[in-house]
């Protein structure tokens, strides 16, 4: 069997195993399926640009949260349908991704990550004062239940369901990318962008591209998480939501799309699930788990390889 | 401009001053098609300093670029690569996480394939081309070896063919010798021998018998100015050229150290 192939099974194992579970999990355990499924298609979206492209952005919250405000401002005000909110959350975060990426990408390194910093910020700070619309420091309530084709998804199990398949919708088109050459030429940026320059690709546009692409899929997840949560606060789109996400795909292992997803699995967990019994301490549990990853785990845990077939190497030379 | 008029590579009083240094002052140079030039100097002359001006990798404080009789001096390096020229870098500057088939598969990408196709299919002619670079620079059987692990020789064979991969009309090689072996270094004259004719090659190198067997024109930088320009034999021969490169005291001949049997080019 080639590699891709055995990837390719790993892949439909996991999805049926997800599949599978809302049968088996309580409804507290399957809602946080769904959440775990929506911050996972997140950190996927954000390893497009830190792990393919190379570009650490840390502000990829204000597109996850821009997109959890349209779709449930259309729940509220147009549809309950799914799809129709979902697309609204994509063009939401790709229209403040362009805005945002065209100045962004013109820079490099620590004045990037700074950029996207303030980004995060300016966009929350819209959220908090534009009361008409966000519902400003309240946030956007009482979200109706999505319907999918006339069907009304308002039970756990149903909703887990979409949300696996929404997940792997997004995925299938990551991965997508990833494998054309698209993806090899943001790769191509990543490891040496002034040679890139030099062979004739127009590099702002491409890292623009990729700056939309993951702020219109990111505006997926966020979608999905308004549609889960019923609920949208300002602290879905700032500092509380950019960080967490960059730890998971850390973590989890950048330019490998399932490692941010386990990443994404982890820091939920840690942080809504643990943390509450753990006397509000999640993050700090999430500081010592990401300090250990750094130390331990060079590459995140999707770098460990069981038995033989090593996987293809991630360059040291950005 | 008529120093610009018939060469497809040429610059006119160009001048970049990296504070109080002028690196590069008032050099004018053109490179007519199928040129074969080579550019020398001591350490220190502005050699890198010219390349990056006429690629594009840095601006110049004053004077014009053109290609093709085009004032090219305001594009950015994408732009003038787009209209056809090519360059090796002095620091080999490849992708490193890739294969060597997959850095001269992305190079060529560009002008053979679609860089922007979000879909993962490959037109065949990619393949074919690859493969024809790859064998143009004998690394065929290194094709599947990350550029990563590949020795210093092979990579700065892989960069010619990176570099080669578009297609462009005008070359710029940086010191293409730099720490080859010997065997290495014949089998990248080879190569550069090779080429089209109508390609237009300007190179830096610091080996002057290979500057010697290569070039039909060389010209010398001296502290930012062109010292010497002309044939072979004529920089071969001049004072100046010695003077720069060891001094007024030196008394020791250059070009022909010790060795009375060094082959003469035609």
């Amino acid at each position: 069997m080639t590699a891709q192939a055995r990837r390719r099974l790993a892949w439909l194992a996991a999805l049926a195993v997800l599949a599978v579970a809302p049968l088996v999990l309580g409804t507290y355990a399957s809602a946080t399926l769904s959440r775990i499924l929506a911050f996972a298609l997140f950190a996927a979206s954000l390893d497009l640009l830190v792990g393919v492209t190379g570009l650490p952005s840390l502000g990829h919250g204000a597109y996850f949260g821009t997109g959890a405000y349209a779709a449930g401002w259309v729940a509220i005000h147009v549809t309950r349908s799914g799809p129709v909110t979902l697309v609204a959350a994509a063009v939401a975060g790709a229209v403040v991704a362009a805005i945002a990426g065209s100045v962004a990408v013109r820079a490099r390194g620590v004045f990037f990550l700074m950029l996207t910093l303030a980004v995060g910020e300016i966009v929350e700070q819209i959220a908090q004062s534009w009361q008409s619309v966000t519902g400003g420091s309240d946030g956007l309530y009482s979200i109706p239940s999505t319907e999918l084709a006339g069907i009304s998804l308002g039970d756990v199990r149903w909703f887990c369901w979409y949300a696996l398949g929404v997940f792997a919708a997004g995925m299938a088109v990551l991965r997508c990318i990833g494998g054309a050459p698209l993806g090899q030429t943001l790769r191509g940026i990543r490891d040496n962008e002034p040679r890139m320059r030099a062979l004739g690709y127009r590099t702002y546009h491409y890292k623009l591209a990729a700056f939309v692409i993951a702020g219109a899929i990111a505006g997926v997840a966020g979608g999905l998480l308004a549609a889960q949560q019923r609920l949208v606060t300002p602290a879905d789109l700032g500092f509380a939501s950019s960080v967490p996400v960059l730890l998971a795909v850390i973590i989890g292992g950048e330019a490998t799309w399932w490692g941010p997803c386990l990443g994404a699995a982890i820091v939920v967990i840690l942080r809504d699930v643990l943390g509450p019994s753990l006397g509000g301490h999640g993050s700090l549990v999430l500081g010592v788990v990401f300090v250990a990853v750094v130390f331990l785990l060079p590459g995140g845990l999707a770098r460990i390889r069981i038995g033989a077939g090593a996987g293809p190497a991630r360059g040291t030379v950005r | 401009m008529t120093a610009a008029g018939d060469a497809v590579l040429a610059c006119t009083g160009l001048v970049r001053t990296f504070g109080a240094l002028r690196a590069v002052d008032g050099v004018d140079l053109a490179l007519p098609a199928g040129a074969r030039d080579a550019l020398i100097g001591p350490n220190g002359a502005g050699k890198s300093t010219l390349f990056q001006l006429l690629t594009g990798g840095l601006a110049p404080s004053a004077g014009k670029v053109w290609l093709d009789g085009r004032d090219v001096t305001r594009l950015s390096d994408a732009r003038r690569a787009r209209l056809g020229i090519g360059q090796t870098f002095q620091h080999s500057s490849l992708f490193l996480s890739m294969t060597a088939a997959d850095n001269v598969a992305l190079a060529a990408e560009r002008t053979l394939g679609r860089p922007w196709s979000p879909v993962p299919r490959r037109p065949p002619a990619l393949g074919a081309r690859v493969d024809q670079l790859l064998g143009d620079v004998d690394l065929l059987d290194r094709r599947d070896t990350p550029a990563a692990a590949l020795s210093h020789g092979e990579r700065r064979q892989l960069e010619v063919a990176v570099a080669l991969a578009p297609a462009p009309r005008v070359l710029l090689l940086d010191e293409p010798a730099a720490g080859l072996s010997p065997a290495e270094t014949a089998r990248l004259v080879a190569l550069i021998q090779r080429l089209p004719p109508e390609i237009t090659l300007l190179f830096v190198e610091h080996d002057l018998d290979l500057v010697f067997r290569l070039a039909t024109r060389v010209t010398v930088l001296h502290l930012g100015k062109v010292l010497v320009s002309g044939t072979p034999d004529e920089v071969r021969d001049s004072a100046e050229v010695q003077e720069a490169y060891l001094g007024t005291g030196r008394r020791a001949d250059l070009f022909l150290p010790a060795a009375p049997a060094a082959p003469e080019p035609a």
